[in-house]
């Protein structure tokens, strides 16, 4: 079932490739091809190739329920706010929080996973901004 | 002669404190992360490249690093393999189902140290087949023309996906949707912006260093999340034993070890295929040359040496296609092409022109990291076989934040690091329905080219689709191309699948016969 639900999905996609391809506009310049010509192309592939995974799909994946699903949505979650907020936050201060998180959730005792965010970030900073030199986002504290 | 003296030249290039350094860490980290399961080439040069890009290296120190890293794992998968019976990245599989064995019955020692000599001679010998046969492609390639170029492309991509994948629909699904990422931003035939939706941060493409690291990477670390596995793969150092094998039975693995870096390099050479395909062919063929006694599954070492020297050899092999065509042969090899296209260096036949320093010192950096590796991997095996006892909770969070770093190395900005989520988690959901990431890779990698070379090809021919098809060359690529990508349906022997129920089932053997 989940493969013909993703041949679905990549169908609604090469269609809306396909649309978004359609709204290029030409510039001064042209060739034979043109812009549109091969993104048409690709879109159909994609079209085609999804028709084949929903008319034959493999056997359906196995997809994490309830707790894990949740698990995994908190994960992602606290990494986009990580990428969100690590230019205002600064390196060390953001890295620390999600660090922390991240091992706590793989099963560190919540101490532990304090200590070693702190650790873990320190380390990166030492290692990639004072000793090679690698520009890491600066928050308002300067770290 | 030639390639002697341009080898002369590589080894001047290669021989500085700086790029040895590099040679040196690359092994290092290789070996760690080729040993750690959960790490491999692909995902562990993938790490890297941000960071070799950020810190301003020159084109030679990062790629002299970053194949040290890909060789390094090549010889670290098989620590765990050994030790464990548990893969430390893919090429390994195919090692656990006599080196565990052999490691059962206290011979683990002997089986790191025998794999070591083959992964030894495995890459060393692929390495120097590199040196000839690269040059010799190029003259090939040099006749090659838009038309054929593109071909090529399809040729890969047909290739990755008929040999190495289990579902050709998914294999041409992930290939489709990789260049279709590609083609966003301004077109570079004519300057309009395409497929961006008026998103000034899309103008520029899709940085293929985001989608790398977010699909290999995070990906990576969403799966461990999700199985919240977050223990050690060892429990206790494991015991290793004597590692010096006796001379008769590296001389009893000699005929292995030959045979198998043979098949090996020929497997990676072949667009599309890799290391993993490497070791699976050397050990199957070694297993119906010399299996006579059936001993092979029980810890015989000849199925140690076969799929070590075999799965190294392709690593040498699949760097043929990618240096010479500028199309790589694997997973890693693909993101090996992304160092180089990040620092403006367009592989392929004029690499071998414009460029010999960076090709002849890659060559000569990879024979030194070579003998540097053997060290490691044998007097120092114990060391590193210490790494398994590093608990992936710690582990993961770790490579996830280095990630980040990278990618906000390359450009500061946090729409890139959003991106890159973006695409851990498309690559989770598509690792679950079985969809391969390389094909999306190679798409986003090769897109424009590949699109450019058809732009060319049809300008010179006046808009004449017919020209694609124009030389004996062109239409030679296409049959191979569309006979890669159909066959295998109708042979119904998929290398993947075969491998797969290969090692379940010899392993499940093996479970049996120990009794336990």
């Amino acid at each position: 079932m989940s493969d013909r639900i993703f041949g679905g999905l990549g169908l609604l996609f090469s269609i809306f490739y396909i649309w978004q391809a359609s709204l290029v506009e030409d510039s001064f310049m042209t060739d034979a091809v043109g812009p549109r010509t091969f993104p048409y192309i690709l879109g159909a592939g994609l079209a085609i190739a999804s028709l084949i995974i929903i008319l034959r799909p493999d056997a359906g994946a196995h997809w994490p329920a309830g707790r894990q699903l949740f698990e995994l949505a908190m994960a992602v979650a606290v990494m986009g706010i990580y990428a969100w907020f690590l230019p205002a936050v600064g390196f060390v201060i953001a890295t620390t929080l999600a660090s922390a998180y991240l091992t706590w959730r793989l099963g560190t005792k919540p101490a532990t996973a304090v200590l070693f965010g702190i650790g873990s970030a320190a380390g990166i900073y030492v290692v990639f901004k004072l000793a090679l030199g690698l520009s890491l986002a600066t928050g308002p504290l300067g770290i | 002669m030639d390639t002697l003296i341009a080898l002369a030249g590589g080894f001047a290039v290669a021989l500085t404190w700086q790029n040895l350094f590099f040679a040196l860490i690359g092994s290092a980290l290789g070996t760690m992360m080729g040993a750690l399961p959960g790490l491999g080439p692909a995902n562990g040069v993938a790490i890297l490249i941000p960071l070799a890009f950020s810190l301003g290296l020159g084109p030679v120190p990062a790629l002299i690093l970053l194949t040290s890293v890909y060789y390094g794992c090549m010889y670290g998968g098989r620590i765990s393999s050994i030790l464990l019976n548990i893969p430390g990245d893919e090429p390994a599989m195919m090692t656990c189902l006599d080196g565990y064995p052999m490691a059962r019955n206290g011979r683990a020692g002997e089986a790191l140290s025998l794999s070591g000599y083959a992964s030894f001679f495995g890459s060393f010998f692929a390495t120097i087949g590199l040196a000839i046969l690269a040059p010799q492609l190029v003259r090939i390639a040099l006749l090659f023309g838009p038309a054929e170029y593109f071909a090529l492309f399809a040729l890969a991509f047909a290739t990755l996906g008929g040999i190495s994948s289990t579902n050709q629909a998914k294999a041409a699904f992930a290939a489709f949707l990789g260049l279709m990422l590609a083609m966003v931003g301004v077109d570079t035939q004519t300057g309009t912006p395409r497929l961006t939706m008026g998103e000034i941060h899309l103008y520029d493409g899709i940085d293929f260093l985001v989608v790398i690291v977010g699909l290999f990477a995070l990906s990576e670390v969403l799966i461990f999340i999700e199985e919240r596995h977050g223990g050690a793969s060892a429990q206790q150092a494991p015991a290793i034993g004597r590692i010096v094998p006796s001379w008769s039975l590296v001389r009893h693995c000699m005929p292995a070890m030959t045979r198998s870096t043979v098949l090996g390099f020929l497997a990676g050479v072949l667009p599309g295929a890799g290391a993993s395909l490497g070791s699976f062919i050397a050990y199957a063929v070694e297993k119906k040359v010399s299996d006579r006694d059936g001993t092979f599954g029980k810890g015989d070492p000849r199925g140690v040496a076969a799929p070590e020297a075999g799965n190294n050899a392709a690593a040498g092999g699949a760097l043929v296609p990618m240096l010479a065509l500028g199309v790589p042969g694997s997973g890693t090899t693909a993101v090996l092409l992304a160092v180089l296209l990040a620092m403006n260096i367009t592989p392929g036949p004029l690499l071998f022109t414009n460029n010999p320093d960076v090709v002849w010192g890659l060559i000569a950096a990879l024979l030194i990291g070579n003998v540097m590796l053997l060290i490691m991997n044998i007097p120092m095996v114990s060391l590193f076989a210490r790494v398994l006892l590093l608990p992936s909770r710690f582990l993961m969070p770790v490579v996830a934040m280095i990630s980040f770093v990278g990618v906000y190395g390359i450009s500061g900005s946090n729409f890139d690091m959003m991106m890159m989520v973006l695409f851990g988690v498309l690559g989770w959901a598509l690792r679950k329905l079985d969809v391969p990431l390389v094909p999306v890779v190679l798409g986003v990698l090769l897109g424009n080219e590949m699109e450019v070379n058809l732009r060319r090809a049809m300008t010179i021919s006046d808009g004449d689709w017919s020209v694609l098809l124009a030389s004996p060359l062109a239409i030679g690529l296409w049959s191979i191309a569309i006979a890669g990508f159909v066959l295998p349906i109708f042979t119904g022997a998929m290398v993947k699948r075969r491998m797969k129920a290969t090692a379940v089932a010899e392993s499940a053997i093996a479970e049996m016969d120990r009794g336990d």
